[in-house]
């Protein structure tokens, strides 16, 4: 099944395709597929094949042409991401400025702030980190306890924030902190551009269950910013953020999907390495992986049609991120059970391969963007229209 | 194909929502359902005539609309959720279907615009003893006899066969499975409705004594034909259990919003909220399996239709059951009683599981599709 795209687009898919085929190639080719959103596989190769899509002109399609942008729609933007999903390139590194914050800039930033980060976004020169949660703000992000404080012509900031990922290439944070001081939960907070570098700011990687330091924590000690680099109002970030978190990532669920496909691709072919599917059960658990990787694929489909048309996306836009994270979870079980004991076996350094790799990483895939448990209650609340849960006054 | 429905679909379907809310209410499912008389003839008329719901797929030059897959993907869906009582799937999903491929024209002209113009009832008689929708099952001799032929044996499990004026039979010649014809009233056959567990769709039992019969399509080459209609059917029967989850879901939220109990409503704790976002995913995920299908029946990807078709069946009977199931169980202690319809859908998901073959028939198909 392929989605089909209007005569309007012909040539810019051409264009699209000529261009991944000759710039898709060497050390680029050999890395098809490679990363995902907290996968920090290849690193240096996949910022240097961003550098190389922002040579071409390939990032920032949508972003307004004065800021460094194609200033094109959201229909060549699916065309892009398709075409690039097909021809496998690797899994952009920089997608924490392009797909979060760089967005967030072009609606709610002031024309100096859009002038001064965007283009450096779009050059690869500035990579980004959110500065979201805290040890205490996981899942009740209201509960930031980060502040701000205003010191002349600068905010003055002291916290912690955690689980920013891949900060320890951040040359810049988004940061939400209270600046009102007498502020509670959701009133009090503003959305600070703060710079990485600088005696106030110390990034530290957080190992993960992987032995990969893709997250870091993030401590703020009198650290300091420009008064004017508040996205938004001050004392409006809670809205910023939810703006940035609510930012449709159509375009975006292509390349995962064929993360997704590539890892299906290799489970069938290690079952019948291991004449696993002679086994009934395990025959059943490759057939249940496979069908919900081409679920997932028709739901995106379903959610990428209903963008182009200019409709709101159905209930399968919200109910597709349970989905996907939770049988990506049991596919990578399933690999690990036919894989066997030499599954169990990883390298010096505890270098794992691609399968241990993603069977680990997907545990976090049902915590970060929104825990399954709170995915059920926006599902319920906001979908279904259940009653909210009775909370704290 | 643009996976996507259009607005005159999305128009079709609200025009289908409000004529099911109107014919087909709770009353008329248990009145149809508890006399056994499989459905409301006035129904069935306004059905064929007003709406042509039975030729919306089928080529204009045999008497149908010339709709495409998704439309009556929409129309199955709508009656799914209104759980109709009528032997619309026997007639459209089986046995127009079957007529469409089983490569011959001089049948589809005699028999096709009778079917589009809502006086035909028909079906597909394939299943035995053993219940198998599979070849090997097929084990009813056919013989011919001065220039004719005859059927004797028996087939069961008909999805309406005692409603049906016309059922194409599959029967074995020494040259394999071939299909025929049988009027309804033939003489040499005996029809007897069985008594089903979900009293939403009849099933008989038809006997044939030398029962005299009109050979459809090249003997012993009709087995492609019967499983390519088969293959739509499932994707048909798929959109049809989203349709009915789709409505057992909707039910049970509203339930969940309005029961309370330690002086909240149910739907506020998390152990009812997030089994209803469980369900609604789960339901989604079937959504893009029957949906796939349909695009796929309409893009003509003659590639893909087995697999699709295998995929759709197997998830949407899972998900059906797994929802229904669910919708008792939010209902709590209500829901387990004969007044409440929750038992109705619980009972068609059950029913649809095992229709045209189980998870575990359509795992088999789609594994050697998948070639594995």
């Amino acid at each position: 099944m392929e989605l089909q795209f209007g005569p309007g687009v012909a040539d810019f898919r051409e264009e699209v395709r000529t261009w991944l085929a000759e710039h898709l190639v060497g050390e680029f080719a050999e890395h098809r597929g490679v990363g995902g959103p907290t996968d920090g596989e290849a690193w240096e190769v996949r910022l240097a094949w961003d550098k190389e899509l922002s040579a071409g002109g390939w990032l920032g399609l949508g972003w307004p042409v004065e800021y460094g942008g194609r200033g094109l729609g959201l229909l060549e933007e699916i065309v892009f991401e398709y075409e690039y999903a097909r021809a496998g390139a690797p899994f952009r590194a920089t997608g924490n400025g392009l797909d979060l914050l760089g967005p967030m800039l072009v609606a709610m930033g002031s024309e100096e702030q859009k002038r001064r980060f965007l283009p450096r976004i779009l050059a690869v020169e500035e990579l980004w980190g959110q500065g979201f949660s805290e040890p205490g703000a996981g899942s009740d992000l209201a509960a930031v306890r980060t502040r701000a404080e205003r010191d002349g012509d600068e905010w003055v900031i002291n916290g912690q924030k955690v689980w920013t990922t891949f900060g320890m290439h951040a040359d810049w944070l988004y940061v939400l902190a209270r600046t009102d001081p007498d502020s509670q939960r959701h009133k009090g907070l503003s959305m600070l551009l703060v710079p990485a570098d600088q005696p106030g700011v110390e990034i530290r990687p957080i190992r993960s269950l992987a032995r990969q330091d893709e997250f870091a924590e993030v401590f703020f000690t009198n650290a300091r910013t420009r008064a004017d680099l508040v996205v938004g109002e001050v004392g409006q970030g809670w809205r910023t953020a939810m703006g940035t978190l609510g930012i449709e990532r159509g375009a975006t669920l292509l390349p995962l999907q064929l993360t997704f496909e590539r890892e299906m691709d290799a489970l069938l072919d290690l079952a019948r390495e291991r004449g696993a599917l002679a086994d009934p059960m395990h025959r059943r658990a490759v057939l249940d992986a496979w069908m919900s990787v081409r679920i997932m694929r028709t739901t995106n489909l379903r959610t990428v049609a209903e963008l182009l048309q200019g409709r709101t996306p159905g209930a399968q836009a919200t109910t597709a991120k349970l989905y996907a994270s939770t049988r990506h979870q049991t596919m990578g079980h399933v690999a690990m059970e036919i894989a066997g004991a030499s599954g169990q076996i990883v390298g010096d350094g505890y270098a794992l391969d691609n399968r241990q790799r993603s069977f680990l990483l997907s545990l976090a895939e049902t915590i970060y963007g929104g825990a399954s448990e709170i995915q059920r209650n926006i599902i319920g609340e906001k979908v279904l229209g259940l009653p909210k849960d009775p909370r704290p006054a | 194909m643009d996976f996507s429905f259009s607005e005159e679909q999305d128009e079709l379907r609200a025009t289908l929502r409000s004529f099911f809310a109107r014919y087909s209410t709770e009353n008329d499912v248990r009145r149809i359902a508890e006399s056994g008389e499989g459905y409301d003839p006035d129904v069935w008329r306004r059905l064929g005539g007003d709406l042509g719901l039975q030729g919306l797929a089928v080529p204009e030059e045999l008497g149908g609309s010339g709709f495409g897959y998704a439309e009556l993907g929409v129309v199955f869906e709508e009656m799914g959720r209104a759980l109709l009582c009528a032997p619309y799937f026997a007639t459209v999903a089986l046995a127009a279907e079957t007529l469409l491929r089983c490569g011959d024209e001089q049948a589809a002209k005699d028999y096709l615009p009778g079917i589009c113009a809502g006086g035909t009832v028909a079906t597909l008689a394939l299943t035995e003893e053993g219940g198998a929708w599979t070849e090997a099952g097929v084990q009813l001799a056919a013989s011919a006899r001065n220039g004719g032929w005859t059927l004797a044996g028996a087939k069961t499990y008909v999805p309406d066969g005692h409603l049906a004026d016309l059922l194409l039979v599959a029967a074995r010649t020494e040259r394999g499975v071939s299909l025929f014809a049988v009027d309804g009233a033939a003489r040499g056959l005996e029809r007897t409705a069985l008594p089903t567990l979900d009293q939403t769709r009849g099933q008989a039992r038809l006997e044939f004594f030398n029962t005299p019969a009109r050979l459809i399509g090249e003997e012993g080459g009709a087995w492609p034909g019967i499983e390519r209609a088969l293959a739509t059917a499932a994707i048909l029967l798929a959109a049809e259990q989203v349709g009915g989850a789709a409505a057992a879901l909707d039910t049970a939220v509203e339930y969940a919003k309005v029961r309370e109990q330690y002086g909240r409503p149910i739907g506020s704790y998390q152990g009812i909220k997030h089994l209803c976002a469980d369900l609604l995913t789960e339901l989604e995920s079937a959504r893009s399996a029957a949906y796939g299908g349909l695009w796929v029946l309409d893009a003509h990807d003659e590639a893909e239709v087995r697999t699709a078709a295998a995929l759709a069946k197997v998830y949407c009977s899972e998900m059906f059951t797994q929802v229904a199931s669910g919708s008792v169980q939010i209902h709590g202690a209500i829901g387990f009683t004969w007044e409440h319809p929750a038992h109705l859908y619980f009972k068609r998901a059950k029913s649809s599981e095992v229709f045209l073959g189980t998870p575990a028939h359509h795992r088999s198909l789609l594994a050697a599709e998948l070639g594995i």
